[in-house]
């Protein structure tokens, strides 16, 4: 068994995959920081802005939230004005989760009372100073859990990559089985397959059931929290 | 991209094929709603599960919405396609496609059947027993109908989710308007412009209206509890 599992696993495959796992790692976290910080913008101008950039705010976050990812991985995959192959899929990301981050974000923002800015501004704080320093660390507080939701969407997402060839983990995974034999010397068979996609499983679910977990957790003391007040 | 879109011919090149796009779009909408159905019917069974008093269920129901909510569907779905055929099992893309999006969502639902369950008091359970009613019983007539008009927003927004999902079946050549469109983009003449366009909207006026009535309902609702402050703090005591 163990003689069969370090044929299998050698250091040869384990870093052929966890070299994988490091793109799909490195596309999701560049796209949930950028579209944490695009999304706060659009959010911020759907909630707050003048009539006709509200409504094309409101436009783009209904667009793409009601499109697949895939799609727009596809599209900007062939005609995103960017160099390489992974940043063209992570901007496909970066453009899909900023709808979904504005509208988790102005959900955050409707639960604040009007009277807050109204305070801010008669102590004298500008609307941006305002947003900043009060309205909007109340609104993050409250949405951390559902924006963990969204970015765990986002690293299951980067395995859409593995339909345009971008080398992450999925795409590895399956990539092993047709160079099996060159890379191990025998043919492929139904535990090695098993295995392979086992492990990849395992890497995705420890991320995420990591970052569930941590869901839960604020949820519940987000939830005593309500209830103590 | 903008250049393609502004090129005449590509769009009749397009249009001299709707049937196809016609077809594609058709796969999509079905694939939807097998999807559903399957996914309805293990959210209950799973919701109810991971409410029950036994450990055993509550512990099933909870591998299963851990393990499908936290790896990707992609992988899910390649495993079913490519793996799977090596122990003797092949399934027609099409079916694998249903089947994955199904049990993938499936485990999004059963958390919303949960917390719907959950909202309800312990009272009317109770007061259902008391009155000789069985457990099914209970539970089909008394307390799923309660829950509905609760988790019908998040309900709703999980059937938008499979929608878009059900692209995937692009991967594995499900016959899909992904894949169509797709198909498209890579052969002949590549028309990706129109082509990823037109998929684009149709996927909108699929998940569009749905998505804007559960987030209505959903204000309705809060608005509902503003209103009633009273009623509100009886629910949530």
């Amino acid at each position: 068994m163990l003689d069969y599992l370090s044929g299998l696993f050698t250091p040869t495959i384990l870093l052929y995959l966890l070299r994988g796992f490091a793109i799909t790692l490195r596309v999701a976290v560049i796209a949930i920081l950028l579209s944490i910080v695009f999304g706060a913008i659009l959010g911020l101008i759907r909630s707050y802005a003048p009539k006709p950039l509200r409504m094309l705010a409101g436009a783009y976050i209904e667009w793409f939230r009601n499109t697949p990812n895939l799609l727009w991985v596809m599209v900007c995959f062939i005609a995103a004005p960017l160099p390489s192959d992974w940043a063209r899929c992570t901007m496909a990301y970066v453009l899909f989760t900023s709808a979904m981050m504005a509208e988790i974000i102005r959900g955050g923002l409707n639960a604040i009372p009007k009277g807050q800015f109204e305070a801010a501004h008669s102590q004298g704080f500008t609307m941006v100073g305002a947003l900043w320093y009060i309205i909007l660390p109340q609104c993050f507080r409250r949405i951390v859990p559902t924006m963990l939701s969204q970015i765990i969407t986002v690293v299951k997402d980067t395995s859409f990559m593995a339909q345009v060839a971008v080398a992450e983990l999925l795409f590895r995974t399956k990539n092993l089985m047709s160079i099996f034999y060159n890379v191990v010397g025998r043919q492929i068979t139904a535990p090695d397959v098993f295995l392979l996609f086992g492990f990849a499983m395992l890497l995705y679910f420890a991320v995420n059931f990591t970052l569930s977990c941590i869901v839960r957790y604020l949820q519940k003391r987000n939830h005593a929290g309500a209830q103590a007040r | 991209m903008l250049e393609q879109i502004l090129t005449p011919w590509r769009w009749q090149n397009l249009f001299t094929q709707w049937p196809a796009l016609l077809q594609a779009f058709l796969t999509t909408l079905v694939a939807s709603v097998l999807a559903l159905i399957l996914a309805l019917l293990l959210g209950v069974i799973f919701g109810l599960m991971s409410t029950s008093h036994h450990r055993l269920p509550r512990a099933i129901a909870r591998i299963y919405v851990e393990f499908f909510q936290n790896t990707p569907l992609m992988i899910q779905l390649f495993f079913v396609f490519f793996a799977l055929p090596y122990a003797g099992i092949s399934l027609p893309s099409f079916t694998c496609g249903v089947l994955c999006v199904g049990v993938y969502t499936g485990a999004y639902i059963s958390e919303v059947v949960r917390a719907g369950i959950q909202s309800i008091p312990q009272g009317q359970f109770e007061a259902a027993y008391s009155q000789g009613f069985t457990y099914l019983q209970t539970m089909l007539l008394i307390i799923l109908p309660q829950t509905v008009k609760i988790i019908l927003p998040p309900l709703v927004n999980q059937c938008v989710n499979l929608i878009k999902n059900t692209s995937v079946l692009a991967m594995i050549a499900g016959g899909d308007l992904m894949y169509v469109a797709n198909n498209w983009a890579t052969n002949g003449n590549a028309s990706y412009g129109p082509a990823y366009l037109i998929s684009g909207v149709l996927y909108f006026l699929l998940c569009f209206p749905l998505s804007t009535w559960a987030r209505r309902y959903e204000e309705k609702l809060k608005q509902q509890d503003i209103q009633k402050p009273a009623a509100g703090k009886e629910v949530a005591a």
